[in-house]
């Protein structure tokens, strides 16, 4: 089945309007704002800092904690809970796997870097806009880092592979929905997550236009580093 | 054979690709993969001859030996004192190494010493760099530090704030009629005989924080300086 | 300790230069979550910085108001915004900050309850307001209030769909009528200071967090060690009552 146009008249891989900003919160020690289209995250780093309960500290290197969050506010329909949930939990998870490989925690044994992610905005790529915010928010915290991570969700829609699903795009008929992040760098994935049937031509097509779009959002993360040190 | 991808005194971030070729040797802040140099934090490059390094802009305070700091009194043990200095883990401040006097824990109490909240000016005497951290206060200068006010800086600016051979701290104190002291660990204490000129030596300082990456900073202070002392 | 600050305010002076009757520079901005929210604000007082959002949902009254809307108020103090929060169940301080703001808005008669009646006994609309502090830098409390009635000021009822809410449509603003203000006053040795910023609240010997509208008290709330005199309460109102005034303007 073919599939012909998508509703916000882009590209089939051309991304969301996008915005990145970093140092947005003063008393963290790393902060950024990553925007895609009207998914709005903010992610915020507290660390090193010393890591309760003392048993799940690491002697051999420090510790990521990563905890994703949605505003109650930040749903389309009905009210979010506050609070985790089983989903919430989940992507805290695949968002700390997602970061790992780029750290280098050595010099902080026994301690624990704290990720936060709150979502103040939600249109599909929640995941996704958390990982990329949280990786400017690492460097701005100086946390040293082998690499860049950019994350973003790719699709097929009938005969075609999509950049950047919207919600509609998502929920179209047999989609097939792939979240990825990328090493920057290095060109490696370190986030695959999908739902759906898909040939393994169609999924590794899908991984070189994700790898595209991490690159094209990889310049907004650099930029919005650089701006915060320039003097104006 | 080598090429440089950047310049000096250029701001980069992680993962950004410095030089090619095996010329260049990295240093500070930055890594070798294959044949190319690669910086490991958020930082401003420094390239000395083949070396290259990078100057933090940022990160917090990790604990080495040597170091002199600012710290706070947090914790009254037995045997000493625990102390915050801005890292993970409060450092450790014995009897023995308290004090050019000897201490008698059993005559004296040790809050005459160094009470809840007291600050202090101390240095790691050792670290395995995580949970152990111990200091000492053996030494000229080391005191705590009464009156006046304390306030944080980033720790990889604390080089700037002092200045070539102190040049830069010396101004302050200078224009400011302040005394002014600073930690390893980012934390500065100042203390003046007017709040109103500690709060300008405040400023500058931060101002130095934020601004480290322009060109002519000393000039930049200077002015500062001279405009809000009038 | 940080004697500091003690030191200053007995000279009459505050570190960031401030008079004691001077707010930091305010900013008040609307609908940033305008796609999911109902309502949204982010207010920011000097570098503390609150973003407030409403949610409505269709639900039954309480018994003893059959023809009146709910207003439940929740802040949460997020670890994002201190590194002196920590995730968890709410703390004191949340709890705190949430029933304050709530009574300030609740007392206050902003909202007209009666308003949003759907069905008398058995549906009304329920007002959630959110509030979640994004940096702490001092003053929450006047920071989540002016967020908290900002966000309502923007909301817009969605659209009715038989029973259910519809909420890709929204209609009319909320039934409001004059919108109350917080201001919190702090007490250092024998002197009142307005909007505490982080090392004054550590040094505040006495907090009065005062609501109001016009000249008319709505709510208050005491907090710090130290007790006051009836005098000393007297002049804090007075002082939250002329900010208030001023403060209510920016909305």
């Amino acid at each position: 089945m073919a599939f012909a146009k998508r509703s916000d008249g882009r590209k089939f891989d051309e991304l969301r309007e996008m915005e990145a900003k970093v140092g947005v919160v003063k008393r963290a020690d790393g902060s950024a704002m990553f925007r895609i289209g009207k998914t709005i995250a903010y992610a915020v780093v507290y660390g090193p800092r010393q890591m309760y309960p003392a048993f799940l500290q690491d002697p051999e290197k420090g510790v990521l904690r990563c905890n994703y969050n949605m505003m109650a506010f930040s749903g389309s329909g009905e009210r979010v809970r506050p609070g985790p949930s089983r989903r919430s939990r989940e992507i805290s998870l695949v968002t700390e796997k997602a970061l790992m490989p780029a750290l280098d925690l050595s010099n902080y044994k026994n301690t624990v870097i704290d990720v936060f992610v709150e979502l103040i905005q939600t249109d599909s790529g929640t995941r996704c806009a958390g990982i990329t915010a949280a990786a400017m928010a690492l460097a701005d915290a100086g946390i040293p880092m082998k690499d860049m991570v950019a994350s973003i969700a790719v699709g097929k829609l009938g005969d075609k592979i999509l950049a950047d699903l919207t919600k509609e795009e998502e929920d179209y008929e047999n989609a097939v929905d792939i979240a990825t992040a990328f090493l920057i760098r290095e060109g490696k994935v370190t986030l695959l997550q999908m739902d759906g049937e898909l040939k393994k031509e169609d999924l590794i097509e899908a991984l070189k236009v994700a790898k595209k779009a991490c690159e094209q959002i990889n310049k907004l993360q650099v930029k919005a580093l650089k701006e915060k040190y320039k003097t104006k | 054979m080598g090429e440089l991808k950047v310049q000096d005194k250029e701001i980069v971030i992680p993962g950004e690709v410095l030089a090619v070729g095996m010329d260049f040797l990295p240093a500070n802040g930055t890594f070798r993969e294959e044949d190319k140099i690669i910086a490991s934090e958020m930082g401003l490059v420094n390239v000395n001859g083949r070396l290259i390094k990078l100057i933090p802009l940022t990160g917090r305070y990790v604990p080495k030996k040597g170091d002199t700091v600012i710290g706070k009194v947090v914790d009254i043990g037995l045997n000493g004192w625990r102390v915050d200095i801005r890292w993970a883990y409060e450092a450790n401040l014995g009897l023995k190494e308290a004090s050019s006097d000897f201490i008698d824990s059993r005559r004296t109490s040790l809050t005459d010493y160094y009470d809840y909240g007291d600050v202090i000016m101390a240095y790691v005497v050792f670290t395995t760099g995580s949970k152990i951290i111990d200091l000492s206060m053996r030494g000229p200068g080391l005191r705590k530090l009464i009156g006046g006010r304390i306030i944080e800086i980033t720790p990889s600016k604390v080089p700037r704030v002092i200045g070539k051979q102190g040049s830069m701290i010396t101004m302050i104190k200078e224009k400011t009629d302040c005394k002014i002291l600073v930690g390893q660990n980012g934390r500065v204490w100042i203390s003046g005989a007017e709040p109103k000129k500690e709060i300008i030596a405040t400023k500058a300082i931060r101002k130095i924080d934020e601004e480290s990456t322009a060109d002519g900073l000393t000039d930049v202070i200077k002015e500062f300086l001279e405009k809000e002392c009038k | 300790m940080n004697d500091y600050i003690i030191t200053l305010v007995q000279k009459g002076l505050r570190d960031d230069g401030r008079d004691f009757k001077e707010y930091r520079p305010i900013k008040i901005e609307y609908g940033v979550s305008a796609k999911s929210a109902e309502g949204s604000a982010r207010v920011k007082i000097g570098d503390t910085e609150v973003i407030a959002g409403v949610k409505m949902e269709i639900g039954e009254p309480f018994p003893d108001s059959p023809d009146e809307g709910v207003l439940i108020v929740n802040a949460e103090l997020i670890p994002m915004a201190s590194p002196e929060f920590e995730s968890g169940p709410p703390r004191i301080d949340s709890i705190e900050l949430s029933r304050v703001t709530d009574r300030c808005i609740r007392e206050s008669g902003f909202i007209d309850f009666g308003k949003l009646c759907i069905k008398k006994k058995e549906k009304v609309w329920i007002v959630f307001v959110d509030i979640y502090p994004i940096n702490d830098s001092g003053n929450l409390f006047d920071a989540a209030c002016l967020a908290a009635v900002a966000a309502l000021k923007d909301a817009k009822f969605p659209a009715l769909d038989g029973d259910k809410a519809d909420y890709t449509k929204h209609t009319k603003e909320l039934p409001l009528k004059k919108a109350p203000t917080s201001c919190t006053v702090i007490n250092i040795k024998d002197k009142f200071l307005v909007d505490p910023m982080t090392e004054e609240e550590k040094d505040a010997m006495a907090r009065l967090t005062v609501a109001s509208i016009g000249s008319t008290v709505c709510a208050l709330q005491k907090g710090g060690e130290k007790p006051l005199s009836i005098e000393d309460i007297d002049k804090m109102i007075s002082l939250a009552i002329e900010k208030n005034n001023e403060l209510v303007k920016l909305l």
